[in-house]
């Protein structure tokens, strides 16, 4: 009842639920890498810092329960004048940039996310702390919307 | 030029240059550049390294000379002071062909669009910035150059290491040429106004002496008051009255402490070095601050300071991305504030007071506060709105701001009164704690985003965070812990603004909607 509800917003277009696989392949490798180095401490008789990272390893896997649901909750919508962006379910974050603002496009595709035709676009701006990543969108997808976006950006054309 | 040519009529040699110099042609910099920049300081080492390692030099290269001793004594021995002296020519004539070619290599142009600069011997280099895209141009005058009548200019580009450098320039023609640099960059149609000029002496010395005791604010560009006057014991009292001073402090108590306690005198010897770090510091900010000024002019703000070497620069309008006005604790007694700005550009040249260029006001009485907020802020916020500032600014709360709901002292226990925003015309504003007291306004039409986030805390007190995103600097405009509901409507508002500011912004181009006279 507390959590933040944007008043009149369109509907959210969402990422593709393949994404969910990508961030558990990552996830795991991340646990698995930790739990790891945490056996081999533990043997070396470090054991503070085994339990150390068997706690973070934890945290690790219960974010990884999560996933699903987290990347239910990355969400954007291309508004008239500017782009709207939402991701988080604990700590949620939605960020609104005019399009005019817009200084480049990127866009990544990892490893994993290739693999399963996936790619990641990064809106920047003037300013650093912005951080408008959307993961996880079709490569068809992602191009497209690149494009449509460098357009907005042309027509509305805003200085520093 | 037409324009140019009516202004020459009332002083005679500079606006010719200034014409010259903005005619699209390429041009060079003033004869004693590549001195000025390195010159000097390479013949000062090798004078140096020679003096010391002479004896050493000559034995590794000529050791035959080692018997002799002093190879001084060698040459005058053996009759070879025509050779000597030939040889010494021939180095000097070398260094001074070296400097002549990089002179001549070093060339810039200005042109209605754009400033170009080519510079290098063996790796060309090639830099063309825009002039609408101008960020604030900085004339920096060195003590040294000053003797030589000379002036770097900087001009400021968004981004890191994007700025254009012509060092040096005629000292009297940077002033001019940084005027038509603005000018051209304004959009405005009108020609420049005429310079009713000072009198140049004709005699050089007459005119160094005049030009190196002129005020910083260049008389005919700028109304030649400076809004703002540093007294002198205000000055010494916001040094000494800084984190710096609580840090020596804690340094000399914790050192007396433990120096007595064991007995171990000679620690005091490693205490020196961090005394005289201390003093230094104290001193730079000092003289830096020496002669500050700041005042208005059609094209910006222009800010000067500094008694031997002087530094002078314009930011048109439009270029201040963010204001913050804060006062630390230690200030509160005295009622002084500070005022900074995010800028795009990064500039490695220090600002008043030795502090961050961004910083504006290093120290000033709610007055002087507020007419720097008039100065900077003109087009962005109204007379009301500045105004209300100045009220937040010593407010307990209770006033036009939005401020945090009681719950929210859990997590801003003294501050949550004042803790708050306000939309004024043209601007945002931030008002944030109680004991290091900050206003932050952020003009619309520079705002890049914004972002609303909440965390399990804020979210269990139903609370949320804002953050407005500008380029970045010391400022960051976050304000946290605001009351959801609220935080979600000052989030849609801003979303809105911004789009709208974005849009009926002409900055860029500031004087372009100005009449044709």
């Amino acid at each position: 009842m507390n959590r933040i509800e944007l008043p009149q917003t369109g509907e959210w277009r969402r990422v593709s639920p393949k994404l969910v696989a990508v961030e558990l392949v990552a996830g795991a490798v991340f646990l698995l890498a930790v739990s790891a180095v945490g056996v081999g401490l533990w043997y070396l008789g470090v054991g503070w810092l085994a339990i150390g990272l068997w706690a973070v390893a934890l945290v690790a896997l219960i974010n990884l329960a999560f996933t699903p649901r987290r990347v239910r909750a990355i969400g954007y919508q291309l508004r008239d004048d500017d782009l709207l962006f939402r991701r988080g379910i604990m700590w949620q974050r939605f960020v609104a940039v005019p399009y005019g603002r817009m200084q480049l496009v990127d866009i990544n595709r990892g490893p994993i996310a290739r693999g399963l035709g996936l790619s990641e676009l990064k809106f920047v701006t003037a300013a650093a702390a912005a951080g408008v990543t959307i993961p996880g969108l079709p490569e068809a997808e992602a191009d497209e919307l690149r494009d449509h976006l460098v357009l907005l950006a042309e027509s509305r054309r805003a200085g520093l | 030029m037409s324009d140019t040519d009516h202004a020459g009529a009332v002083r005679e040699d500079v606006p010719e240059i200034v014409a010259r110099l903005t005619d699209g042609q390429w041009h060079r910099l003033h004869p004693a550049s590549p001195l000025l920049r390195g010159g000097i300081a390479l013949i000062a080492i090798l004078g140096v390294v020679v003096s010391n390692l002479r004896e050493r030099l000559v034995g590794l290269f000529l050791p035959r000379f080692d018997e002799e001793g002093d190879p001084v004594d060698y040459i005058l021995s053996h009759g070879i002071i025509v050779q000597a002296l030939l040889v010494i020519v021939g180095v000097l004539l070398v260094l001074i062909a070296v400097f002549y070619v990089s002179w001549r290599m070093h060339s810039f142009r200005i042109t209605n669009e754009v400033v170009e600069v080519r510079s290098g011997i063996l790796f060309r280099t090639n830099r063309k910035a825009r002039l609408d895209r101008i960020q604030g141009i900085n004339i920096v005058r060195p003590f040294f150059a000053r003797l030589f009548g000379a002036a770097k200019m900087e001009i400021s580009q968004a981004g890191h290491d994007a700025n254009v450098h012509l060092a040096y320039l005629g000292s009297a023609a940077a002033d001019d040429l940084r005027r038509e640099i603005l000018r051209l960059a304004s959009g405005t149609r009108n020609a420049a106004l005429p310079v009713t000029g000072v009198a140049t002496p004709d005699n050089l010395i007459d005119r160094r002496l005049g030009e190196f005791l002129a005020p910083e604010l260049d008389p005919d560009a700028a109304p030649p008051e400076s809004v703002v006057n540093l007294h002198l014991g205000r000055l010494i009292g916001s040094i000494l009255l800084s984190e710096a001073t609580l840090l020596a402090l804690a340094i000399v108590v914790g050192g007396g402490i433990w120096i007595t306690s064991t007995g171990q005198y000679y620690a005091l010897l490693f205490a020196l070095p961090s005394l005289i770090g201390f003093g230094g510091y104290y001193v730079r900010r000092f003289t830096r601050s020496l002669r500050y000024s700041i005042a208005g002019t059609p094209d910006g703000v222009r800010i000067g300071f500094g008694l031997l070497s002087t530094s002078n620069e314009t930011l048109p309008p439009g270029r201040i991305h963010s204001v913050e006005v804060s006062q630390s604790v230690l200030w509160r007694a005295a009622g002084w504030w500070q005022i900074r700005v995010n800028r795009a550009s990064h500039s490695s040249s220090r600002g008043a007071a030795n502090q961050a260029n961004t910083t504006i006001l290093p120290v000033g009485n709610l007055d002087d506060a507020r007419r720097v907020l008039e100065l900077m802020l003109p087009d962005l916020v109204g007379e009301e709105a500045v105004a209300v500032i100045e009220k937040g600014l010593v407010s307990r709360g209770n006033d036009a701001f939005t401020t945090s709901p009681r719950r929210a002292a859990w997590l801003l226990p003294l501050s949550w009164r004042r803790n708050g925003f306000l939309v004024v015309s043209g601007s945002l504003v931030l008002r944030k704690g109680a004991i290091w007291r900050r206003i932050i306004i952020v003009p619309q039409p520079r705002l890049q985003s914004v972002a609303l986030s909440q965390g399990p805390v804020l979210r269990a007190l139903g609370l949320a965070d804002v953050h407005l995103h500008t380029v970045s600097g010391p400022i960051r405009a976050t304000l946290e812990a605001i009351d959801k509901d609220a935080a979600v409507g000052f989030f849609g508002e801003v979303a809105q603004l911004a789009v709208l500011a974005g849009q009926n912004d002409t900055s860029h181009r500031w004087r372009s909607g100005e009449a044709e006279a």
